[in-house]
């Protein structure tokens, strides 16, 4: 068997993803962050950033790093069924990342959203970008959703209101390793998506073309003295 | 005729999320910063009497006696420590108690550490434990938090003087750029007009919490120490310390009805403006005379009632000196060079301590560049208990 063949076997079946169309948010500092979705040659781009990441324990980012890490190699890879990344990029700089994935075409699976830049409330707004993703572009009904620290429960399970599916263990189960699984309905999506998700689409060539060119930071505030 | 009372050293931790700390090391911390700052760390023993000031380790931090911890961190046994809770102004009464007793002769030297570590617990369990200090059946009990009141308290004025969301945004503005220079302040960056007000996203950059207060119209939870050493000007001991003092003027508090609905008016709040009077009489000055003000901008519309109440501006008119850049550091009437706690935080047993450090920070010209008020004779801090029923407010002076 040849090699692209065995390869072929290999990747897991795919769901068309539609196009989320980039957009762009005047963050309160008047910096304007774009957030478009990550292509598959940026990996490397993106792997460079979370990186450093890795090895910073507090507020967890060293198990979302590392998680986040092999989620990009495994929609690098193929290796992922129907994932999709998203990206927030300042002048290009890129501030936070998201990963998810479609399960089915009712059911989207949240991986990780992994802030940068903080103090910005830059992981909110994409976290709001991947469900208005999940919801409005790739037609999911609910996604299913983790908590793994606890800012992460802070902002999505009681600021969203999430239904607790937690009861329904084993039947109802999210893929990072049985954490309890909370649930956004397209219900819960539409009270809550005018305070919570916002941007502006177009973007302007000028701003798209500078996000297009993703930069990794150069700083991290979680690593104090960082030097790439 | 009672003692001179000078301030001779000046604490402060970054504030921020210190909630990996225990509550005590974050105080002594700052009290360490304040005896070095004083030039009597070696000598910490000729400290006659601590002051201690914290409005509820017990909730947050589920650790009680922190004026006995602290003085043990210290290694300053046997040194008398007493802990003062006021609510979110017990900073400012650490400070009067202390005032007191060097002023009445029981102490020539005073250390003032105020603190808190709020974050050991979710933001909602915060706002929650904060408003325990409402009354119990009229208020708390009924849901109401200090979020909520400052939102009522925020849409009354705007209906009356004809404030608006905008002018609330420019506060935040102002203070995001004071607190931006600020290196002890929580939240050390800037905020534009147009991303928190104008732009089309600016509703959700800047979301309600209580309507018509937006997440840039309030304090962060935050965690944090200050602390001070305060000593008699004329005692012998005066000559132990490395810097210039400088004055506490005048230091007075006040009170008002614990339910805010048994007031006459609910925009009026009595217990600043008589605490304020009663501290410009004992400093006898007035507010002509006043350089600059740190004032309890818990929610961005304090700032605005709490100068007026001083009056440092007519009722209902101060919103109109924020759009002319009156209270800008470059302004006539600095306010908040701090950041105030919308930038700078709000521990709550910190703040008022960390609002005279401001004071005396300020008037030793020891700021950071950009944020040092021009030549400062006499600055004053509101410390706001409650919802204003429990107030003191603190005048220092350069002599």
């Amino acid at each position: 068997m040849a090699i692209d063949a065995i390869e072929a076997k290999l990747r897991p079946p795919a769901l068309p993803i539609v196009p989320y169309p980039a957009k762009m948010i005047t963050l309160a500092d008047g910096e304007i962050m774009v957030v478009r979705e990550a292509r598959r040659e940026e990996v490397g781009v993106l792997l460079g950033t979370v990186y450093p990441l890795i090895g910073v324990p507090a507020d967890y980012y060293d198990i979302v790093a590392t998680r986040m890490y092999e989620e990009l190699l495994g929609w690098y890879r193929y290796r992922t069924a129907n994932e999709f990344v998203l990206v927030g990029a300042i002048n290009g700089v890129i501030a936070g990342i998201v990963t998810s994935r479609s399960v089915s075409p009712k059911l989207g699976m949240s991986l990780h959203t992994l802030t940068i830049k903080r103090g910005l409330r830059i992981g909110a707004q994409l976290f709001a970008a991947k469900m208005e993703d999940h919801i409005e572009y790739q037609g999911a009904d609910e996604v299913w959703i983790v908590a793994e620290s606890p800012n992460g429960w802070r902002r999505w399970m009681i600021e969203y209101e999430l239904e607790d599916r937690s009861s329904q263990y084993p039947e109802v189960r999210h893929e990072l390793g049985g954490v309890p699984t909370f649930v956004l309905t397209r219900k819960l999506w539409n009270a809550v998506k005018a305070s919570k998700c916002t941007g502006v689409r177009p973007v302007p060539p000028e701003v798209l073309a500078a996000a297009n060119k993703l930069k990794m930071p150069d700083e991290y505030p979680q690593i104090p003295g960082f030097k790439r | 005729m009672s003692a001179r009372v000078g301030i001779v050293g000046v604490g402060h931790t970054r504030f921020g999320n210190s909630s990996e700390y225990d509550l005590a090391d974050v105080m002594a911390y700052a009290a360490t910063d304040a005896l070095i700052d004083a030039g009597i760390l070696e000598q910490r023993r000729v400290v006659d009497q601590v002051v201690v000031a914290n409005m509820a380790s017990g909730l947050f931090c589920n650790q009680t006696s922190v004026a006995s911890s602290l003085v043990s961190r210290m290694d300053m046994e046997p040194t008398p420590a007493e802990l003062v809770e006021n609510g979110p102004a017990s900073g400012a009464s650490a400070i009067k108690v202390a005032y007191m007793a060097i002023a009445s002769g029981m102490a020539d030297v005073a250390l003032v550490a105020g603190g808190e570590v709020m974050r050991k617990v979710s933001g909602w369990r915060a706002t929650d434990i904060v408003a325990t200090m409402l009354h119990t059946e009229a208020e708390y009990n009924m849901g109401l938090t200090l979020p909520s009141f400052g939102g009522m308290f925020a849409r009354l004025y705007m209906e009356r003087y004809g404030c608006t969301e905008r002018d609330l945004a420019l506060i935040a503005v102002k203070d995001h750029a004071n607190g931006a220079l600020n290196k002890y302040a929580h939240v050390q960056v800037p905020c534009t007009i147009e991303a928190i007000a104008d732009s089309e996203t600016a509703h959700v950059v800047n979301n309600y919490v209580a309507e018509p207060l937006r997440i840039y119209s309030t304090c962060p939870v935050t965690d944090g120490a200050a602390a001070l050493v305060l000593a008699n000007m004329d005692s012998p001991k005066a000559k132990l310390f490395k810097k210039k003092p400088v004055r506490i003027a005048g230091v007075a508090s006040a009170t008002d009805t614990h339910c805010v609905h048994n007031r006459k008016d609910p925009l009026y709040l009595d217990a600043v403006r008589i605490a304020g009077e009663k501290a410009y009489a004992m400093a006898g000055v007035g507010p002509k005379d006043i350089s600059f003000a740190e004032l309890h901008d818990a929610f961005v519309i304090l700032e605005l009632a709490i100068s007026e109440e001083l009056g440092l501006f007519e009722r209902g008119k101060s919103f109109l000196a924020v759009r002319d850049g009156a209270t800008a550091i470059s302004g006539r009437l600095p306010i908040n060079p701090s950041g105030g706690l919308k930038s700078k935080g709000h521990p709550v047993g910190a703040t008022g301590v960390s609002q005279v450090v401001e004071l005396a920070r300020q008037l030793r010209g020891e700021v950071e560049p950009g944020r040092q008020v021009k030549d400062p004779k006499y600055g004053i801090a509101v410390n706001f208990g409650g919802f204003g029923n429990n107030v003191v407010a603190t005048i220092c002076a350069k002599d």
